[in-house]
């Protein structure tokens, strides 16, 4: 931390000032947010009866509703009273900073290989990127060079904002929340789906890692957290007919009144489970159109694939890529092991998409808390600044945003410097993927320029 | 004569008053029998024991100043005590612990002798074989879960554990489940003691240099990961003015020195070690000092900082209260810590008999507190290998946190975590659920009397009215329309069930 000045803190450390974030948001829903002005675009997707939604379906799901325990009523209630989204935004996390110089190695730098003599790419490494020939696409990212080749990303390789943190955490969080302050407490995309969303639908804010991502953060409306794609059952020693009425009363208990902070954090956390139960207890077991590789990462994307398919009430998603990018040291090996899976995953799934025929609807953006330092340490890279973030879809633009702003002049840390700001992607994604006014979601966003994301 | 025997007469009389039982609701969960003395009652007998009735917590109050809890310490307030600075109670532990009064109860816990006991049957995994912590996948975590159902030294357990949230070290990369083991017993020795030697410890701790990249840091060469997070998350705190970015970069120089050797048969790091010449002996200036510090004078350096004694009171008390400590209470929680030269257990003890704890508001119990604390309540004992990926689901696998900044604790519960505590307790009442269909369940069974038997299952958790109704409408409810003869044993023995299940996911048993 250097060079800049925090708007905290009482002396109060960020772990408490979450703790309070949680324990009062609830409590306090709805407070201090925009309401929607008149003249604001319509919510996506209001208007999809139910029964455009059975016909969406794809047999997969007509199949589940045959082989249904749950009442025809609740389906309805629970997924078709929702309507399906027409644009979904899918939000990959780099988790602990990724190398944004290995991603997309600015080998034809000068000072490159001089900063980095045992890391740096040679300048015969993978693929070259055509949009700028000082880089060059890492060979364990083939799987983003190939859709890049295809216009289908759209490439930031310097995003950052002013007073890098390099704080994993604090960085983090400005990212997750769209502002460079400590004490917010709704994700950006929470507060998209605060303004548009559905008050009974958990799964318009969809985390896919088994816990709710801090991006998806709401005041006052549902979002869910699953932990698997295949299913969502919670068996007990209880059978029909009693077990209804035990989830009916499990239900009513979420619905309860609350007196603290925890108690409301128990109550919506019942009521969404119960909600999600009647939601996805029906969706088990899906097959892909395209093979991907093995692992969770790519299970989770094809299950999500599945589950759009499937005409599931899905807006905003949220998971991590594969595998963990805080390389310290041994870089040179998890790199590009972690930069593989999760590369040729993605490829998977926009083909999947492709095969399915959802392309169009569905726009994935890339993003890590901070890239790392130009100067390797002995077998790795410490916490850097600026790093990269990608827009990938049918419908991305397929243009640089911002230049690379190379390696001769850094910040007064050592590191990267950004030629865009993550607020500026983050407007342009609500005005023109999600089609919002992004003022209300994105502090200063008038401050912010924006920049064109998709094909016209 | 006359006044005497009307005298005598009067005595009579009251003599003639008859003792009799009556019960008791005391409102803490437990209905006692208590005797009175009035009117020959109109049956002898004492009736059967009505189901207690619900309990009404008092609203909770705002931050209190500094200062020791005066009131009522009874049941219920130990109960709140055990769940907070243990893993819950045993049926009959609250009783004995108010027995004792507020501070000798506090004491109970934070002044423990001698070595721990760990009474009841010894962990096994679901083959009934002894479980292998160091070795097989998971059991490191059966290990401490164990641990926590069976201590004695619940305090010592639960202190462990807010220190492996602290100091977060994971297996992710460590891969050593015996050298994690090892870090969490450092913790149970060190939990009530000072904080710099604990901190000094953890340094140099094998665990800790694999995971932060100790034994990469050295001369010309440093590596800023643990320079960093001991700054930012172990003694100082990001974004409060405590340190620059050039503090992070001169604290990993004086760091320098720790070294292991990569072993290719034990395929890990082994003879963790100070080595001199890997030491960064140039000067060095951090938080404004210059010397030519080294590992032990940056630990000194971060505790003696203005601003830690604030980071580390806010952080403990963060884990046993849920709201902010008033100025005053901070200001004097400083003040302890810093006149008994850092040391732990007098700030704790003041945190545990603070009015805060008792008069504000409830805590989500972490996810591992709420599986062992079913555990303890129902009188069960590790033997069931499915507490590992249950654990992972519930959000809290011990010896992984996520990261380096420990457990989220502010999101304990989301839709993914709320299943996984729904299916650990389906899994803690495997042997307490009955068998519908084979047992031969009560086929007249009223539902209070069934109500006070799942009650009883969990040794008597108060309740707060809304699901005690709750609860009630559906015992009351559950059989409608099953009047077939057939139905009657088994339908009984499923709304028992439902009855233990939505007991133990109620917010009475997930919040303390």
């Amino acid at each position: 931390m250097s060079g800049h000045d925090h708007s905290c803190c009482n002396n109060y450390t960020r772990s408490q000032l979450l703790r309070g974030a949680a324990t009062s948001a609830a409590a306090e829903a709805g407070r201090g947010l925009p309401a929607i002005e008149t003249g604001m675009p319509t919510p996506a997707g209001t208007g999809l009866s139910r029964r455009s939604f059975i016909s969406r379906a794809s047999g997969l799901v007509l199949a589940v509703y045959g082989a249904s325990r749950l009442p025809l009523g609740v389906l309805e209630e629970g997924i078709a009273q929702a309507a399906t989204p027409e644009r979904v935004i899918v939000s990959i996390f780099f988790d602990g900073g990724v190398d944004s110089l290995s991603l997309l190695a600015p080998t034809g730098d000068p000072r490159y290989a001089q900063l980095r003599p045992n890391l740096a790419l040679s300048p015969t490494d993978g693929t070259a990127f055509s949009e700028d020939d000082r880089l060059r696409w890492h060979p364990s990212a083939q799987g983003l060079a190939t859709l890049h080749g295809e216009g289908k990303v759209s490439v930031l390789p310097a995003i950052g904002y002013d007073g890098a943190n390099q704080s994993h955490f604090t960085s983090r969080h400005y990212w997750e929340i769209g502002e460079v302050q400590v004490g917010a407490r709704t994700g950006w995309l929470g507060r998209y789906l605060d303004q548009v969303g559905d008050d009974e639908n958990p799964l318009q804010g969809l985390s896919m890692d088994g816990s709710l991502f801090p991006s998806l953060a709401t005041a006052s409306k549902p979002v869910a957290a699953i932990d698997s794609v295949d299913g969502y059952d919670m068996w007990s020693h209880v059978d029909d007919p009693i077990e209804g009425r035990m989830f009916e009363s499990f239900k009513r208990i979420g619905s309860a009144a609350s007196d603290s902070p925890g108690m409301t954090q128990v109550r919506r956390a019942t009521k969404q489970t119960n909600a999600l139960r009647e939601q996805l207890g029906a969706f088990d077991g899906f097959t892909s159109p395209v093979a991907y590789p093995n692992g969770s990462f790519p299970h989770r994307l094809a299950g999500l694939a599945a589950m759009l398919d499937a005409g599931l009430p899905i807006e905003c998603v949220s998971i991590n890529a594969a595998g963990a990018y805080d390389t310290h040291s041994d870089q040179a090996a998890d790199l590009p092991r972690n930069l593989e899976r999760t590369c040729d995953a993605v490829l998977a799934f926009q083909r999947d998409l492709e095969a399915r025929g959802l392309q169009d609807r569905v726009l994935i953006q890339m993003w890590s808390e901070f890239g790392r330092r130009p100067e390797e340490n002995d077998g790795g890279t410490d916490h850097g600044a600026a790093g990269c973030s990608f827009v990938v879809g049918s419908k991305a633009k397929g243009e640089m945003v911002g230049e690379f702003p190379g390696l001769a002049s850094l910040d007064e840390d050592d590191n990267l410097v950004h030629t865009t700001d993550f607020r500026s992607l983050y407007s342009s994604l609500l005005e023109q993927w999600l089609g919002v006014d992004a003022g209300p979601i994105i502090p200063g966003a008038d401050g912010f320029p924006r920049y064109a994301l998709l094909k016209p | 004569m006359a006044v005497a025997e009307a005298a005598n007469k009067k005595k009579r009389k009251k003599s003639k008053r008859y003792k009799h039982a009556v019960w008791v609701d005391r409102g803490d969960g437990i209905v006692t029998k208590k005797f009175k003395l009035g009117k020959k009652p109109d049956k002898t007998s004492l009736g059967p024991r009505p189901l207690p009735g619900p309990y009404k917590p008092p609203a909770p109050k705002p931050a209190q100043p500094m200062g020791v809890y005066g009131g009522t310490f009874g049941r219920v307030q130990a109960m709140r005590l055990l769940n907070r600075a243990g893993f819950g109670p045993r049926p009959g532990d609250a009783e004995k612990l108010a027995a004792l009064g507020l501070r000798e109860a506090v004491r109970s816990l934070t002044r423990p002798s001698g070595a721990a006991t760990l009474s009841g049957p010894a962990p096994t995994d679901s083959d009934g074989e002894p479980i292998a912590p160091s070795d097989a996948y998971g059991h490191d975590h059966l290990w401490w879960l164990d641990r926590m159902v069976r201590s004695n030294q619940q305090l010592v357990e639960r202190m462990a554990l807010v220190f492996h949230d602290w100091f977060a070290t994971s297996n992710d990369s460590v891969d050593h489940q015996q050298r994690l083991i090892d870090q969490s017993d450092l913790f149970r020795a060190g939990c009530f003691g000072s904080f710099r030697t604990l901190l000094e410890n953890v340094t140099k701790d094998p665990a800790m240099l694999q995971w932060l990249n100790g034994i990469e840091n050295r001369k010309g060469r440093p590596n800023e990961n643990y320079g960093r997070e001991m700054l930012e998350l172990f003694t100082l705190g990001a974004d409060r003015g405590a340190y620059t970015e050039q503090d992070v970069r001169e604290a990993a120089r004086s760091l320098t020195g720790w070294r292991a050797d990569y072993d290719d048969d034990a395929g890990g790091y082994v003879d963790f070690r100070y080595d001199a010449n890997r030491h960064d002996n140039g000067s060095k200036s951090v938080f404004g000092h210059t010397g030519n510090w080294g590992w032990q004078d940056i630990c000194r350096l971060a505790v003696e900082h203005p601003l830690h004694a604030s980071f580390f009171v806010d952080k403990l008390w963060s884990y046993f209260v849920p709201q902010a400590p008033s100025t005053s209470t901070r200001n004097s929680l400083i003040a302890t810590y810093r006149s008994n030269d850092f040391a732990i257990r007098p700030v704790l003890e003041a945190i545990l008999m603070h009015p805060d704890l008792y008069l504000g508001p409830p805590i989500v119990k972490p996810p591992v507190v709420h599986n062992a604390g079913l555990l303890r309540a129902l009188g069960r004992h590790i033997d069931d290998d499915s507490w590992i990926w249950l654990s992972e689901q519930a959000g809290q696998l011990l010896f992984w946190p996520p990261n380096v900044s420990g457990w989220d604790d502010t999101r304990w519960l989301d839709t993914s975590r709320m299943r996984a505590r729904w299916l650990v307790t389906t899994y803690a009442l495997e042997g307490r659920a009955f068998d519908a269909w084979e047992g031969e369940y009560e086929e007249t069974e009223e539902p209070e009397p069934a109500m006070d038997l799942a009650l009883s299952a969990y040794g008597y958790p108060p309740l707060r009215s809304e699901q005690y109704n709750e609860l009630l409408r559906l015992a009351r409810t559950a059989l409608d329309g099953s009047s077939a003869d057939w139905q009657q044993g088994p339908y009984r023995a499923l709304r028992q069930n439902a009855l233990l299940q939505l007991l133990g996911v109620s917010p009475d048993l997930m919040l303390a």
